[in-house]
């Protein structure tokens, strides 16, 4: 197991009133996300608990352009990954903004 | 009698309730259940009631242990349910897993007046928790009994990827009532354990319609070892459930008394059959080899002339 940590401005907040959600679930190739409306408005943290190790940058990236793109500002993302690949990592992330912001999932 | 009488074949607008139940997730299951929104989570993932045990074996937990506990309305009228998540760790039941269906069930005796549904998708206990798993198991079972004992019913609804096997199976065993469908198993031992105990001659667990025609819904239905057969969609499922707690025998000694008869009956009518083939032909079935074939609705239909759950029993 492998714990990972990332904190990122973000430029807005992320939409909606929802102060948690929960997407996914921790399978083989796959991850739950836990999104929580906890931070200032700015902020955007994730913390990642992974089964597979050595994926920091692979990680780091993904976060980066997720806050990037999706500007999930005030949402602490809590992970427990069973060894997705990045493309799942990125639309679990999506559902989960998505989620908190109301739309449906 | 109960499953007779079940139409559940009413049309329903909503994608959400005619999507399978096999490939729903859970929290699918309970929230297109249930009348929307109206569910409500006792010890949500926010909490973080995670395995102890997972982490001395470097694995990754979930959130909300596999296992998804509250309290919601079904057609208006409040209910407690509990869920299994198949797809974590094939569903399998843990300390914190465990502890929260004993709790529910718990507080279904002390309140006792609310029903539960139970969501099975088991594949048994746990093997990194094996001790704490079995107990959980055995503190179910008394919870579960003591709840029926104070008049609640307990409805189980099996349709999950992981069926439902093990202490599972033992806990669906001890329900009131159970709805299944044709993608749901309930059994204790899995085909893969009967396999690597006894020899691929006893049960080739690669066989997949043997696998199905022993231990899936539809045999499940026709032997009485489940009293409704749901079509794979949430709503037949809703309609299922309904109907069971509306319709769910009591506990009593005479309940008891009835259901050793009819289990004792069973054995002496086919006792001697080898496969579930023998068993549907002895039932009377014209040709049982068209059984797994058949549709959901002419299944039904078949099962009903057939044989009429005991609902003296339980």
């Amino acid at each position: 197991m492998e714990t990972l940590n990332y904190r990122n401005k973000a430029s807005q907040r992320a939409k909606g009133s929802k102060l948690q959600v929960i997407v996914g679930v921790v399978a083989s190739g796959n991850l739950e996300v836990l999104a929580e409306r906890v931070l200032p408005d700015s902020e955007c943290e994730v913390d990642i608990r992974t089964a597979a190790e050595g994926f920091g940058e692979v990680w780091q990236a993904v976060v980066a352009d997720f806050v990037e793109h999706r500007s999930p500002g005030g949402l602490k993302f809590s992970i427990n990954d069973g060894g997705a690949r990045p493309d799942t990592v990125a639309l679990r992330l999506a559902q989960a903004v998505s989620a908190i912001e109301g739309e449906r999932t | 009698m109960i499953a007779a009488a079940l139409d559940n074949s009413k049309d329903q607008n909503d994608a959400a309730s005619t999507s399978s139940w096999y490939e729903a997730s859970a929290r699918q299951r309970v929230e297109n259940l249930l009348d929307a929104n109206s569910f409500n989570e006792f010890i949500g993932p926010e909490l973080r009631e995670t395995s102890p045990h997972l982490p001395l074996f470097d694995l990754p937990e979930q959130f909300d242990d596999g296992m998804i506990v509250g309290y919601g309305r079904l057609g208006g009228k409040p209910v407690l349910i509990a869920a299994q998540e198949g797809r974590f760790m094939g569903g399998a039941f843990g300390e914190i897993h465990g502890a929260k269906l004993t709790g529910l069930l718990r507080a279904a005796r002390d309140i006792a007046s609310l029903p539960v549904l139970i969501l099975f998708d088991t594949g048994g206990v746990r093997l990194q928790e094996a001790n704490a798993g079995e107990l959980a198991i055995a503190e179910i079972i008394r919870a579960l009994i003591e709840t029926r004992l104070a008049g609640v019913p307990v409805v189980g609804l099996v349709g999950g990827r992981s069926g439902c096997y093990g202490g599972g199976g033992l806990i669906a065993g001890c329900c009131s009532a159970l709805a299944v469908s044709e993608q749901g198993r309930i059994g204790v031992s899995g085909p893969e354990v009967i396999e690597t105990n006894r020899g691929v001659e006893e049960f080739d667990s690669k066989d997949r319609a043997l696998v199905w025609r022993t231990m899936g819904g539809k045999h499940r239905r026709l032997i009485g070892g489940a009293e409704v057969f749901a079509d794979d969609t949430v709503a037949s499922f809703r309609d299922a459930a309904s109907y069971l707690i509306e319709h769910a025998p009591s506990m009593n000694l005479s309940t008891l008394e009835s259901e050793q008869f009819r289990l004792a009956q069973r054995i002496e009518r086919f006792g001697t059959c080898a496969d579930a083939l023998d068993i549907w032909r002895s039932l009377g079935a014209a040709e049982p080899q068209s059984i797994p074939a058949l549709s959901y609705r002419e299944f039904v239909a078949l099962a009903n002339d057939l044989q009429e759950p005991r609902h003296d029993a339980r």
